[in-house]
């Protein structure tokens, strides 16, 4: 999966760019996440503007590390998510659980 | 009545695959001629059943056996879409993996779940020599 990674103050932002989040690629993003925890960096911001596709593999990945970062005290945002792709998030209802922001700045503005 | 159309293809088993077939579910989608409906969603969700079933028979029912393949039939008519996709595995209960209620926060259990949300029918029949998972949609 091509990933890109910016990183503010003890935030990290996890740029997808990838047009497709499915069972083929979504396992990368689980491993780079992990290896972010195991650095210590539990704040994460996933930036999915590019993803026009995503499936339950991709969410479980989301979950996934919804679910480390908070485990360490830390938590998981989403931001810049296209329409189809926030209808797959109220599909399954995972709107609820995760938070989700219209841009970058607001996600950054929410630590 | 016009003829259906119908689309018949045989991959490896790889989730390399899934964004292929996919893709041609989502171009079918533009092609149907009596579907009424929000084409756009329409795409996005062939797309959607067909990732997540093919999905499911490549990394479960075959068991990400590289060696196997998987066959995907989609046919089509001016009023309905029917998309089979053939596992080489051991079978599963697929009305059980349906109504399983799965944590809100789960990471998996949400792929079959999401296929009985979009398609009308859904049939998972066991044959002799493997199973069928049978999706359709009714314009």
């Amino acid at each position: 999966m091509q990933l890109k990674m910016t990183e503010q103050d003890d935030i990290v932002n996890l740029i997808i760019e990838e047009e497709r989040m499915d069972a083929h690629n979504s396992g990368d993003l689980k491993e780079q996440m992990l290896q972010l925890f195991d650095e210590g960096k539990c704040n994460l911001i996933i930036d999915l503007s590019a993803v026009r596709f995503i499936d339950s593999s991709g969410l479980g990945a989301l979950v996934s590390g919804f679910k480390n970062a908070s485990a360490r005290e830390g938590n998981l945002k989403l931001c810049c998510l296209q329409p189809q792709v926030r209808s797959m998030f109220e599909l399954t209802r995972l709107h609820r659980v995760f938070e989700i922001y219209v841009n970058l700045d607001e996600a950054l503005n929410s630590f | 009545m016009s003829r259906r159309v119908k689309v018949d293809i045989t991959v490896p088993n790889q989730t390399k695959y899934l964004g292929v077939i996919g893709r041609i579910g989502e171009s079918m989608a533009y092609s149907l001629k009596g579907f009424r409906g929000n084409r756009r969603e329409l795409a996005y969700h062939l797309n959607l059943v067909l990732t997540e079933a093919l999905a499911n028979a490549i990394c479960h029912a075959n068991r990400c056996d590289p060696d196997k393949d998987v066959r995907v039939l989609i046919s089509a008519s001016d009023r309905d879409l029917t998309i089979k996709v053939f596992d080489q595995g051991q079978g599963f209960d697929i009305e059980a993996s349906a109504i399983r209620k799965a944590k809100s926060n789960a990471e998996g259990g949400r792929g079959i779940q999401i296929i009985f949300k979009l398609m009308d029918r859904v049939r998972y029949i066991q044959e002799e020599d493997g199973n069928v998972l049978e999706m359709t949609k009714y314009f």
